[in-house]
């Protein structure tokens, strides 16, 4: 019962934070808004029983990737004399009806094709995180199933590394 | 520690994914600001990480795997694309996607 009180009130958080940083036109609210998202989902994370991933959440997201947005939108001085940025009515209204036209879809898809009930791989998650711990439940496999999509993914945070480097350089 | 995880209905942590990814896609189309576009970028791959670990306890571990190297190419995707605005601003002295029409018709 605390849990879902505790879900329904960061799944507020989320959406209020989330509509905030929409509607914000200075830049830098939108991104202390996004940040409030990102906390709200990390305890969500912490509900479904996805420790580490709620952790890495924080660290990755709110502390990395935002800091970043932080430090371009002040390099660049987008937080003072800021113009408005919002579109025309016609595309705010063709947004809300594409957004809701999406949420109907997946709604759809979500409510209808789903079976009830655990399946026994779902069990497993369980004795899983029990007997590795959090990070061990995500570690192993992601160091043997997963070892080529892992060395994949630290060659692309290398190019990613580099490429951002050679763009931001003024001459190259 | 292992019986908080199906306390909470599947449907809702879907529905709170479906609705922050349509939050999303309403920035994007709403707003012209680089920098805010991406920030509604990274709110959708967050609500797609939401849907991965709430179908993770019936599905297997796996999803949260697959969370893990989402939020890596998120950070690599947020690395080059902010190098992309700094380098754009550069140019043009506006982050506003609005002057982004040279390889407009």
């Amino acid at each position: 019962m605390l849990t879902q009180i505790l879900f329904w009130l960061f799944a507020l958080v989320a959406v209020g934070s989330a509509m905030m940083m929409v509607s914000r036109r200075n830049p830098v609210s939108s991104a202390l808004w996004l940040i409030g998202t990102f906390f709200a989902l990390a305890a969500i994370y912490t509900l479904l029983g996805a420790y580490f991933i709620g952790v890495i959440q924080i660290l990755v997201y709110a502390g990395a990737i935002m800091v970043l947005f932080l430090f371009v939108i002040m390099l660049l001085n987008l937080g003072n004399q800021y113009q408005p940025d919002l579109r025309s009515d016609t595309w705010k209204a063709v947004a809300a009806g594409c957004s809701l036209i999406l949420l109907a879809l997946l709604g759809r898809v979500v409510g209808g094709g789903l079976t009830p009930g655990l399946d026994e791989r779902g069990a497993r998650v369980a004795e899983q995180v029990a007997e590795h711990g959090a990070v061990g439940a995500i570690g192993i496999p992601m160091f043997t199933d997963f070892a080529v999509h892992l060395q994949v993914a630290g060659l692309l945070l290398l190019v990613a590394v580099v490429g951002a480097v050679v763009l931001a350089k003024r001459n190259v | 520690m292992t019986n908080t995880a199906p306390l909470i209905p599947l449907s809702w942590s879907l529905a709170l994914s479906a609705i922050l990814f349509s939050v999303g896609v309403a920035g994007v189309l709403v707003r012209r600001n680089a920098i805010i576009l991406f920030m509604c970028v990274e709110l959708m791959l967050n609500a797609v990480n939401l849907a991965f670990v709430s179908l993770s306890p019936r599905v297997g571990i796996e999803g949260q795997v697959f969370v893990f190297f989402v939020i890596a190419v998120a950070a690599a995707e947020a690395a080059v694309g902010l190098a992309l605005i700094i380098s754009v601003f550069r140019h043009l002295e506006s982050v506003d996607a609005k002057n982004l029409s040279l390889l407009r018709w």
